[in-house]
């Protein structure tokens, strides 16, 4: 009760203060002082301490289950572990939309605080563009999505959280996902404010990379952990669907990627200025999409905790103003600067970064039409369809092939002009890769040319970064993140030929009998958890080598919400991972088995947190440079 | 008559303009073959040209209409005016129950009988996927 009443209020103080910091905030832009208003800093202090205090009045809340808010009741139960208790904070609606406030509050201060070098007017405009996020996003909070609303009379038990939300990676997902898509905000009011001050320059993308990379490397991870999850909860044994929801948060990942590379041709050369300002204006938009998307109901999945209508038109309402506002700042205000260096010879890094960007804005309308596509269609002729894989396979793998090989030379290259070295050496290499290649792909039921150009090209920017990293010369955080994306492409593809699969039905104490393996059914046992009884499955697998190895999938069945989920079983190794799924048609004796080889899957994840560090990387140097 | 600057810029623009109009133009093609429809009982049964392509049914399982045997799942989908027989080899996700909405992905084999490829997983018990929600409410 009281928790919620702190909460509540919190909140509202927060709001006023947003008022006061951006009433102080303008004053301060006219006034001749060269330091900021020390108010200013008090105040977006404030501002982030009163959402943090809601924030954990909520977590209060949740962790000592009290059912008068209704938050709380909807999403939570008595005998949930207390680690779900405390990740259901942010696994419904209103709890996850004030993470999103609180990590909107967060960044600006930290933002103000590390920003003490920038120019004086392009901190207060950045944190007024800011303010104007946060405030939209306190009214959407206190007006449609109030997370402390009470419930009478207060009832004994809570609905419970979806069961497959309980799970650690899922956890943490939302966090860390939020930090990414949170942080591209503070790049968004960054660039307003540079344009409006006529400060996009070098120093500028010196100081904006950061922040840059920050967003970055939190959504890579953040998509990660969601695609794990993915992975050994839903039981398809996929780690990638071509969701809607999923897309969406690849859509700012791409942008971000783009502008990352498209940033230090900016901070070298002083180009691009107008297209890092439309990337970074993009990231946070594609974010918000994402937002409104999943919010709103539009797109059904797990992510959908409450059709709302009003929640969606709000979003909407929120997100044009917001597109409309940064496009017309940037066509009045952006003066394209005009300088003597801008000529650069074809072959160079400029050229390169160039066709890294054009690549990703491929990818990026790929994925944008074949998710929006399918909504479109529905409102005009109300013709339900549903774009799937194929769709995405066929417009992107044939593309990797020539963005594969410009990242061998592209990251070779220099500054304004540049020439290949070591030809001999990368000719030797591609032919190595093609034959290498070549050798693996046959043995296998696949197009031979495709797969042996895919697998050879991959293998090609796999070995020149391998050797990179002997050059003394070389760029570490580039060199790391391009070998993880070789060893991701690769892995992925390895793994998408040699993956097997069989599924069957079988009933307790049969054997089945597939190509060179067994699968014996040999008990079933039944457990019982504080919130969940289960059936374990006890198999042993005779697979086509010889190995012997047991797996013991398990069916849950959650006792509030009633649901069954099942859990896979997977060994994973570092070379492959054994999957077995158990599942029951109720009240039938058979269980539905689905037993999956899929080689390299450990590899996929390796690969993309060596991306992520090659982040890392950027990042510390970045820091350590100033 | 131009200068060689003006020219350049010019190839420049109409390269760009080619790869975007080439890129849309792949785009949609490939969305024109590679979209499933939904359907409806209702709406196969009253098919005047069975579709080759993929295609999702949608509607109830029909209670009591489930069988299992060691290869195969065989049950119907019924929108309550219609109904198809589907017959399935694979995983059922979890919430695959008699009497509760399900979303069928596969290939007619005529108008009573579909051959499902994949049937789609939900999350929760609540929830209906969009598809069902149309094919009830035209009930």
């Amino acid at each position: 009760m009281l928790a919620s009443q702190i909460g509540y209020y919190s909140l509202i103080l927060g709001l006023i203060f947003s008022f006061t910091l951006s009433f102080f905030a303008t004053k301060d832009l006219t006034s001749p002082s060269k330091k900021i208003d020390q108010n200013i800093i008090v105040l977006s202090f404030l501002q982030f301490f009163f959402v943090v205090v809601s924030f954990l009045c909520l977590i209060f809340s949740f962790v000592n289950s009290d059912f008068s808010n209704e938050t709380v009741f909807n999403n939570s139960h008595t005998t949930k572990p207390l680690f779900y208790k405390i990740s259901g904070t942010w696994g419904n609606h209103e709890g996850s939309l004030l993470l999103w406030l609180l990590v909107l509050t967060l960044f600006i201060f930290l933002f103000i605080i590390k920003s003490i070098n920038q120019p004086k007017k392009y901190r207060i405009s950045t944190l007024l563009f800011q303010q104007i996020i946060i405030i939209g996003f306190f009214l959407f909070v206190l007006v449609t999505s109030n997370p402390f609303i009470y419930v009478f009379p207060v009832p004994n038990e809570g609905l419970g959280l979806n069961p497959i939300l309980q799970d650690p990676a899922l956890a943490i997902h939302p966090p860390i996902l939020y930090l990414g898509y949170v942080g591209s905000s503070i790049i968004f009011s960054a660039a307003l404010a540079a344009v409006i001050q006529n400060y996009i320059n070098s120093e500028w993308a010196k100081h904006i990379k950061k922040w840059v990379l920050i967003s970055w490397i939190f959504l890579s991870i953040g998509i990660m952990l969601g695609s794990i999850w993915a992975y050994y909860e839903l039981g398809w044994g996929g780690f990638w669907f071509w969701d809607p929801v999923e897309n969406v948060s690849l859509m700012p990942w791409l942008t971000l990627t783009a502008l990352l590379h498209c940033i230090l041709v900016l901070e070298r050369r002083l180009l691009l200025t107008s297209w890092v300002v439309i990337l970074s204006i993009a990231s946070f938009t594609l974010s918000m999409c994402g937002t409104f998307l999943v919010r709103s109901g539009i797109l059904n999945s797990v992510h959908t905790f409450a059709n709302d209508p009003a929640r969606g038109i709000f979003i909407l309402i929120f997100l044009f103003i917001l597109i409309f506002l940064s496009l017309g700042i940037f066509f009045i205000f952006h003066k394209e600067q005009y300088k003597d260096n801008k000529n650069f010879f074809w072959l160079s890094k400029e050229t390169s970064i160039l066709l890294n960007n054009w690549f990703m804005m491929y990818f990026l309308s790929v994925v944008l039409i074949g998710t929006v596509y399918p909504i479109f269609l529905d409102v005009i002729s109300s013709d339900k369809i549903s774009v799937g894989p194929p769709f995405y396979h066929k417009l992107i793998i044939p593309f990797l092939v020539p963005f594969l090989i410009f990242m061998v030379f592209g990251s070779r290259l220099k500054w304004i002009k540049s020439e290949i070295s070591n030809k001999n050496l990368l000719i030797i290499f591609f032919t190595i890769s093609i034959t290498i290649s070549f050798l693996v792909t046959k043995n296998f039921q696949v197009d031979l040319f495709l797969y042996t150009i895919l697998i050879g090209t991959s293998l090609f920017l796999f070995f020149t970064t391998t050797v990179e990293f002997f050059n003394k010369k070389k760029i570490l955080s580039q060199t790391v993140a391009h070998f993880g994306f070789s060893l991701f492409i690769l892995s992925i593809l390895l793994n998408s030929i040699t993956s097997s699969e069989v599924s069957t039905n079988m009933k307790v104490g049969e054997r089945y009998n597939y190509e060179g393996g067994e699968i014996f059914f040999k008990k079933i046992e039944e457990k019982k958890e504080k919130n969940f009884n289960s059936i374990v499955g006890h198999f042993k697998i005779t697979d086509n080598r010889g190995d012997i190895f047991n797996l013991k999938p398990e069916l849950r069945v959650y006792n509030q919400p009633i649901i069954i989920t099942s859990e896979a079983d997977i060994k994973t190794t570092l070379l492959k991972d054994n999957f077995l799924v158990m599942n029951t048609v109720k009240g039938n004796e058979y269980f539905n088995i689905r037993y999956q080889v899929k080689p390299f899957m450990l590899w996929i994840w390796i690969s993309v947190l060596l991306i992520s560090l090659g982040g890392m990387i950027s990042f510390l140097r970045a820091k350590n440079e100033k | 008559m131009y200068g060689k600057k003006v020219k350049l810029r010019f190839l420049f623009l109409v390269l760009i303009l080619l790869t975007v109009i080439l890129s849309v133009f792949l785009i949609l093609q490939s969305l024109k073959e590679n979209v499933v429809y939904f359907q409806s009982p209702s709406e196969i049964k009253s098919l005047v040209e069975l579709d080759k392509n993929k295609i999702r049914v949608g509607g109830m399982v029909k209670m009591q209409s489930v069988s299992v045997n060691s290869k195969e799942i065989n049950f119907i989908i019924t929108d309550f005016k219609n109904e198809i027989n589907v017959r399935y080899s694979g995983a059922v996700p979890n919430l695959f129950e008699e009497g509760k909405g399900v979303v069928a992905e596969g290939f007619l084999k005529d108008r009573n009988y579909f051959m499902a490829t994949k049937i789609l997983a939900k999350h929760d018990e609540n929830y209906m996927p969009p598809e069902v929600k149309k094919a009830i409410g035209e009930k």
